[in-house]
């Protein structure tokens, strides 16, 4: 059974690394939230395996639950900001306040 | 057991992975967001509670008993947390005039 979950996590963290490239390359920075996004949910499941493969699962429970609730708030603030903002231009503001 | 951890293990797996392919493949911010939000959020279900049935497996005890219920509210917390992170970075699309996809694009 470690075997499994040790070549489950190799294969969630291949896909952590392939959305790791929208990340990189994404054309708007709308795009590169995402990505943020879906990695840390990958990265929850990824450290319960690392718990179960190193038997110690109550110490890393914890840590996931941390992790889920801070991605959470992560990508509930940038999309709060990119709102109020009303732009993904970067330098949007400046360019309203000067009149062009 | 086994089988059934290992069943719900894998389609979680699977699920991550088209949620991947969606997020490299779709043309833009909306329909990338409609892959992920979904298959992201049926995905880590499905894996965490495969993962609290395996804690519960071998032997049961108040420490067991304790992981599982902290897995399951992982589970739950993603399965309302994630739509949630889906509809506010929509909604930030869309405030933000972020152009969708239109047929107009894909004869281009």
């Amino acid at each position: 059974m470690e075997n499994f979950f040790l070549l489950n996590s190799l294969i969630l963290g291949c896909l952590a690394l392939l959305c790791l490239y929208r990340g990189i390359f994404g054309p708007t920075v709308l795009d590169r939230i995402i990505s943020v996004s879906v990695i840390g949910t990958k990265t929850t499941v990824i450290l319960i395996l690392i718990g179960l493969i190193y038997q110690r699962v109550d110490m890393f429970v914890d840590i996931a639950l941390a992790y889920a609730l801070l991605n959470f708030i992560a990508t509930m603030a940038a999309s709060k900001f990119f709102r109020k903002r009303g732009s993904i231009a970067p330098g949007a503001k400046y360019y309203r306040e000067r009149g062009n | 057991m086994h089988t059934v951890v290992i069943i719900l293990i894998l389609a979680g797996t699977f699920f991550f992975a088209t949620a991947t392919l969606g997020l490299l493949r779709f043309p833009d911010f909306y329909t990338r967001m409609h892959a992920t939000g979904k298959g992201d959020t049926l995905g880590a279900f499905l894996s965490f509670v495969g993962l609290a049935l395996y804690t519960l497996l071998y032997e049961i005890s108040l420490d067991t008993i304790l992981v599982s219920i902290k897995l399951m509210f992982i589970a739950i917390f993603i399965f309302v947390a994630n739509p949630t992170a889906t509809h506010a970075l929509t909604k930030a699309g869309l405030d933000c005039d972020v152009e969708p996809w239109t047929k107009g694009d894909a004869s281009k």
